[in-house]
């Protein structure tokens, strides 16, 4: 049953690709990429990646639409017709994916349990992580703990695009935002009634992250959200009153601080770098403590540099 | 022994009726993607749309939250349902107030009618497709 | 038949496979930029799918550990995907500044234009540099 419904969201996913490839306004482009990453996330549930699919929604079809709307009120929504044939790349394209299918042959079925990829390393990380750690989501403590390192290099990525965005794009003329949204009352009432809630299901998502899919980086990217949704209706210069942009701009190194802070605390103990044994009498609640802090980080980094794109992208329209 | 059948019976019954809710669901969601899809304009089509929000998603929803029984996994299933309550109806607003402020007007049905009157064949036939 | 029973035991790669190609093409043949970034975040999505894929256990459930359940899905390749969509949108939007300031300086995001203007006046330093 499961392979069927994976099948036919697989299909329309197809389709949503194809679409996108034909369309030539770029503002449809950027709709149907959101539908492309809703159909993903649920793909991905259907694929019991549950965690993934909940950022995908969240990243995908949030944010990246934000961010791509943004650059077409900049740059324009048409896209110019090819003056070129374009047989070569439909050429090279087809050789490629025939190469890469042929490839696949040697690839695991699907579904199958006594592979590689889940025989080798992920028993153990599921076996092993309520009796060292208390934790039922197996997500979250290969994200925080076992391999923590790995976090430690992808919140240093998006520290770093955040910073690139910002020298790329900071100080330009600043400019109200359209008038017509936030003169609306159904707007601005309904605004605000589902801000709180949205900030207080993005908490939930984070501190409930260690007994049911989530963490730091959805809940900082809803976070994110619900003060882009803010900004949308009531303006970028609201938003600053309640968030500035300096404070955005201070969260992004702080949050990699807590990260990398609470890897060297175990120095001290004369123990190695993301050892957290040395934060509590106990290892299993030192284990937790440590998971909790270093969500906190990845919280802190991708809710600020999230905000800080948005700010980029809002300041620098004229 | 008499005991287990009824509550063989009770869970029967809880399995057909959410069954027949989600199917209703499906059924109303599929009528509102057809609308999107045959409706002349983009007013019409909001109104298409908002059958998929309200009446599909709500029985969808009502469904699972039959399937599920009083625990927390229901709890959240009407927290979606609430927030549909208040979202869509709000999204459709927006939708219309960028149409609207974009100079999209209503097609009324005047204009419909000179445009049957005038137009070919084929297109009148698409009209009446669309009015199905 | 046999062919036909491996491409249902392989179809999340074949279109995998659709996916990566069709972001591949776009990058190569269209000369809008943000075109060109859509079709690179698709390229990187259909790595999403290549990843979870060979993840998932029929029969398994979602890899949050419940005395109810015995099998579950691989969870490493849901963190590594889990943070490279993250790293995946900051990357993009890190693009997508670029373009913008592109814009600034050519006054259009096609590529053919811009390669033009390039070759038209060699010498003149188009990136303007007066408001750093």
């Amino acid at each position: 049953m499961e392979a069927y419904i994976n099948m036919v969201l697989l299909t329309l996913l197809a389709i949503v690709t194809l679409t996108i490839v034909r369309q030539r306004n770029l503002f449809s482009v950027v709709v149907l990429f959101g539908v492309y990453s809703f159909l993903m996330a649920s793909v991905m549930i259907v694929l019991d990646a549950v965690d993934v699919a909940l950022t995908e929604a969240a990243v995908g079809a949030g944010i990246s639409t934000v961010v791509l709307i943004g650059t077409l009120h900049i740059t324009g929504s048409e896209e110019m017709r090819p003056s070129r044939l374009a047989l070569l790349p439909i050429v090279t394209a087809a050789a490629t994916g025939a190469i890469l299918i042929w490839g696949t042959y040697d690839l695991p079925e699907f579904g199958k349990a006594d592979v590689p990829i889940n025989t080798h390393v992920a028993p153990f990380y599921l076996e092993q992580s309520i009796p060292l750690m208390g934790v039922p989501n197996v997500v979250t403590t290969i994200l925080a703990n076992f391999r923590s390192f790995d976090t430690l290099g992808e919140t240093t990525v998006i520290f770093t695009a955040g910073l690139g965005i910002m020298l790329l794009l900071r100080h330009k003329s600043r400019k109200e935002a359209s008038k017509i949204l936030k003169k609306d009352v159904v707007f601005r009432v309904i605004i605000k009634l589902i801000i709180p809630f949205i900030m207080l299901f993005a908490f939930y998502v984070h501190f409930h992250g260690d007994y049911s899919p989530g963490g730091g980086f959805q809940a900082g990217v809803m976070l994110a959200g619900a003060v882009i949704l803010y900004s949308i209706i009531f303006g970028a210069h609201e938003a600053q009153r309640v968030v500035p942009q300096s404070v955005a701009a201070f969260m992004i190194p702080l949050g990699v601080l807590i990260y990398a802070a609470t890897g060297a605390i175990s120095f001290i103990y004369g123990q190695n770098y993301m050892d957290y044994t040395a934060l509590a009498s106990y290892p299993k609640d030192a284990h937790h403590l440590g998971i909790i802090l270093i969500e906190l980080g990845v919280l802190i980094t991708v809710a600020s540099t999230m905000l800080s794109i948005f700010y980029a992208f809002v300041e620098r329209r004229h | 022994m008499s005991q287990a059948s009824s509550l063989d019976l009770l869970y029967l019954m809880i399995d057909v009726l959410s069954g027949a809710m989600i199917l209703a669901g499906s059924f109303f969601i599929i009528v509102g993607a057809i609308g999107l899809i045959r409706m002349p304009d983009v007013f019409t089509r909001m109104h298409a749309v908002s059958v998929i929000e309200t009446i599909g998603a709500g029985l969808l929803l009502s469904g699972l939250m039959i399937q599920a029984g009083p625990t927390l996994l229901a709890l959240k299933l009407f927290f979606v349902f609430v927030l549909f309550f208040f979202t869509a109806p709000v999204a459709t607003h927006a939708v219309a107030q960028a149409a609207l402020s974009a100079g999209e007007t209503p097609q009324l049905s005047e204009d419909r009618r000179s445009k049957t009157a005038a137009a070919t064949p084929v297109n009148s036939n698409d009209n009446e497709g669309a009015d199905d | 038949m046999d062919i036909l029973e491996r491409i249902a035991l392989h179809y999340n790669y074949v279109i995998m496979i659709f996916l990566m190609i069709s972001g591949l093409y776009i990058v190569i043949a269209k000369g809008n930029m943000v075109k060109k970034l859509v079709g690179l975040s698709l390229f990187q999505t259909s790595v999403y799918l290549l990843y979870i894929s060979p993840a998932k256990i029929i029969g398994g459930t979602a890899p949050i550990l419940d005395e109810k359940y015995k099998i579950y899905s691989n969870p490493l390749p849901h963190v590594l995907m889990l943070t490279a969509i993250v790293v995946g949108v900051a990357t993009i939007a890190l693009g997508l500044a670029l373009v913008a300031r592109i814009h600034e300086a050519y006054g259009t995001i096609e590529e053919d234009a811009i390669l033009e203007n390039d070759t038209k006046n060699p010498d003149q330093d188009n990136v303007s540099g007066e408001d750093q």
